[in-house]
């Protein structure tokens, strides 16, 4: 006899219960604790308590470094998401139309996906550093007065490269795999209609593209947001004079280097509502203009 | 059967009872020193391991200072919380003032039959980590305070006798160093340096309530004319190409002077190893230099560094293990070794005269100076300060001196952000830590 068919198995939930619970202990539980903790003023030890509701909210909006550590912010994911998106494209463009030796230059381009955010900014620190930085003896013999240690637009444009060229190859991946999915018969065909290969690249491949665009304008905000730490730390610190402060820096100083629980729980919110938010609005108005 | 049954409870209860009378205390030791001090923790750890056999002392290295009071406050609300913590003196307060949440020192001492009077320990470590009473919270572990290097070969190329002893005779040999062809100074930890030891080598307050001893409810000094003149000098020296920024990482700036364009640097005088190792230059290391148009004589410095705390909760045996290793620590024998093989300063005047009995300092003179400049007589703000949230404090030191530096603000609206900023954070310290 046939089982009836809406009655359904219990094997699939055994299958995604790794996942489920991973979810629960490594994402939910601590982001609920940290809702919990926004709403309390707690000494570190954790001894005295006492439940303030959105006071610690207040006092972070009410910070004026606050603000400029928002508007950094998304500046900073913006410059990281523009350009990192640009040039991939362009790479993988590029990389597309190469005839000899078209493996070695993928490889090449992609291999940098490989190195962790921390091991990147460990990297461009050695790159910038005023006494043994190979690029900042280079800035500086071509005329540019460089000195990130001292200087915010060049501090910006230290951390905006390494985070750049650190997600260039996550970025390249997709977008040759995009073009490669875009099918022969269509291009041949605009061949014949259009010869210019620039209004070509824009009429036709560019908008066969969005779909990979879209979701990686999605996943680089995210990047930009939460993943850029590593290369903050061991570049600038957030510095200097604050300058490249990010929202997830700022949450690192407060909570776990200055012991202010109840004060980073409350930005670790509103960052987790901030990018929800964005996301929303990515998916509501650019998801519109994508065509799948 | 019967016998063979009785006997093999004999042995049991024998092996039980030799267990028993064996049994080994653990105790554990959570810090924040690595390279060569870490292994000289170790050093110590092992050779009081190795002095008595009642307790067992396990150190582990958890990070830097930061790292370690985090993993130390994660491990106390888990309530498995280590017997000893390394906590740095921008974290003392949170541990301080967290009622509850450390044995004082000099209670766990006293209680556990040990013999304590504070006037064993240098008078500018004595009160550092204590209460307002006096009474001590912290034991002082690694202990450094501010000192000048300088280049020698510099100063001379330059036609400069004397290193400076005041910021105005900085002023005057300045140029002659730029004439000579180096940065005349460069500085490692701007809050620590040029705003707190400003404050005790000046006697003058930081803060209101005793400089934060008394209460927590306090208010910032910062914002006075002294350090403000202070400032605006450096922001002249600067521009004049006098002083040399190399960022807020403390190796960076060291190393101008290592590498010889920086002619002298401020540090810590537990720098002197590392500098000897690294330098190819002979250097001479003298007290942290003062303005005579504000003192004429000047007062001691702070100590920076970190000190051990004992976390509540554990047993009085464990406590009578923790009472050992601190009086192991501060042994002569002990401080002389760390004193010695670190460059931190010793705390104790019987280990100070015991490295001057064994011709410590006719070999490393540059030891001595650091232990000279805490000798030095104290003044009324001299003995330390005890602000919450002064890890963030220093950030907005740094974050405000570095907009100075680079023009981006005026002196007068940079320390007004510093007092608007540190006030904030103080008032929300008060308002947890009640």
């Amino acid at each position: 006899m046939q089982s009836h068919p809406f009655k359904h198995s219990w094997v699939p939930y055994i299958f995604v219960a790794p996942q489920i619970i991973i979810i629960l202990i490594f994402f939910l539980w601590p982001a609920g604790q940290a809702v919990q903790q926004s709403f309390y003023r707690e000494d570190a030890f954790g001894l005295s308590s006492e439940f303030v509701g959105f006071l610690n909210y207040a006092e972070v909006l009410d910070d004026p470094e606050y603000t400029s550590t928002v508007l950094f912010t998304l500046l900073f994911s913006a410059l990281v998401t523009v350009f990192s998106i640009a040039l991939s494209l362009l790479l993988a463009v590029q990389a597309n139309q190469v005839i000899r030796g078209a493996d070695t230059y993928k490889t090449l381009l992609m291999w940098a996906y490989a190195i962790a955010p921390p091991a990147a900014g460990l990297i461009g620190g050695l790159l910038f550093s005023p006494l043994v930085g190979d690029l900042y003896q280079l800035l500086n013999n071509i005329g540019f007065d460089f000195n990130h240690n001292r200087n915010s637009s060049d501090a910006i444009f230290v951390v905006v490269l390494i985070a750049v060229w650190k997600q260039l190859s996550i970025n390249f991946i997709f977008f040759l795999s995009g073009l490669q999915s875009v099918p022969n018969s269509v291009l041949e065909a605009a061949r014949i209609d259009c010869p210019g290969a620039i209004k070509r690249f824009w009429t036709i491949t560019f908008p066969l593209l969005a779909p990979t665009t879209f979701f990686l304008l999605v996943i680089n905000t995210t990047y930009a947001f939460f993943e850029t730490f590593g290369i903050i730390d061991l570049t600038t610190k957030g510095g200097p004079g604050g300058s490249t402060t990010t929202l997830v820096y700022k949450i690192y100083q407060d909570g776990f280097l200055g012991a202010d629980f109840g004060g980073s729980s409350a930005q670790s919110v509103m960052l987790m509502v901030f990018v929800v938010v964005l996301t929303v609005f990515q998916f509501k108005f650019i998801d519109k203009k994508v065509h799948y | 059967m019967k016998t063979t049954f009785l006997k093999a409870i004999a042995v049991a209860g024998l092996t039980a009872s030799s267990i028993a009378a064996h049994a080994v205390t653990e105790l554990t030791f959570w810090h924040a020193m690595a390279g060569r001090n870490g292994e000289m923790v170790t050093t110590i750890v092992n050779q009081f391991n190795e002095s008595q056999s009642e307790y067992r002392l396990t150190a582990i290295n958890k990070g830097g200072y930061e790292d370690t009071m985090t993993a130390g406050i994660a491990a106390f609300r888990a309530r498995n919380a280590p017997h000893i913590i390394q906590v740095f003196d921008a974290g003392a307060a949170t541990i301080i003032n967290a009622k509850g949440a450390v044995y004082p020192v000099q209670d766990l001492l006293e209680d556990s039959g040990a013999a304590f009077d504070k006037n064993d320990y240098l008078s500018g470590v004595r009160y550092f980590y204590a209460d307002s009473d006096g009474k001590m919270i912290g034991m002082p572990f690694n202990s450094s305070t501010p000192l000048l290097y300088y280049n020698k070969e510099a100063l001379k190329k330059a036609g400069i006798a004397e290193p400076p002893a005041t910021w105005e005779e900085f002023e005057t040999i300045a140029p002659k160093l730029k004439a000579a062809g180096y940065t005349a100074l460069s500085q490692s930890h701007s809050p620590w340096i040029f705003s707190e030891n400003f404050h005790s080598r000046h006697n003058l307050p930081m803060a209101t309530g005793n400089n934060g001893y008394d209460t927590t409810d306090v208010k910032i000094l910062y914002n006075n004319d002294a350090l403000k003149m202070h400032w605006s000098k450096v922001k002249d020296w600067l521009d004049e190409g006098y002083y040399g920024y190399y960022g807020r990482n403390w190796g960076d700036n060291q190393d101008a002077f290592v590498q010889g364009k920086v002619a002298m640097w401020l540090g810590s005088s537990g720098s002197f190893g590392n500098l000897k190792q690294t330098t190819d230059f002979e250097f001479g290391t003298t007290f942290l230099p003062y303005w005579s148009n504000l003192i004429d004589e000047p007062k001691s410095t702070f100590i920076g560094g970190a000190a051990l705390f004992s976390f509540s909760g554990h047993s009085k045996d464990e406590y009578k293990g923790v009472a050992e290793f601190f009086k192991f620590l501060t042994s002569p024998e002990t401080q002389l070794l760390w004193h010695k093989e670190t460059g931190y300063v010793a705390i104790t005047n019987a280990a100070y005269d015991l490295a001057q009995k064994t011709n410590l300092y006719k070999e490393m003179p540059d030891a001595e100076v650091g232990m000279l400049q805490l000798s030095q007589e104290s003044g009324e703000w001299s003995k330390g300060y005890r602000l919450g949230y002064y890890v963030q404090i220093r950030e907005s030191l740094f974050k405000n001196y570095e907009r100075l530096l680079s023009g981006q603000t005026s002196v007068d609206s940079a320390f007004h952000a510093i007092e608007q900023e540190s006030n904030r954070l103080l008032r929300r310290f008060n308002a947890t830590y009640k």
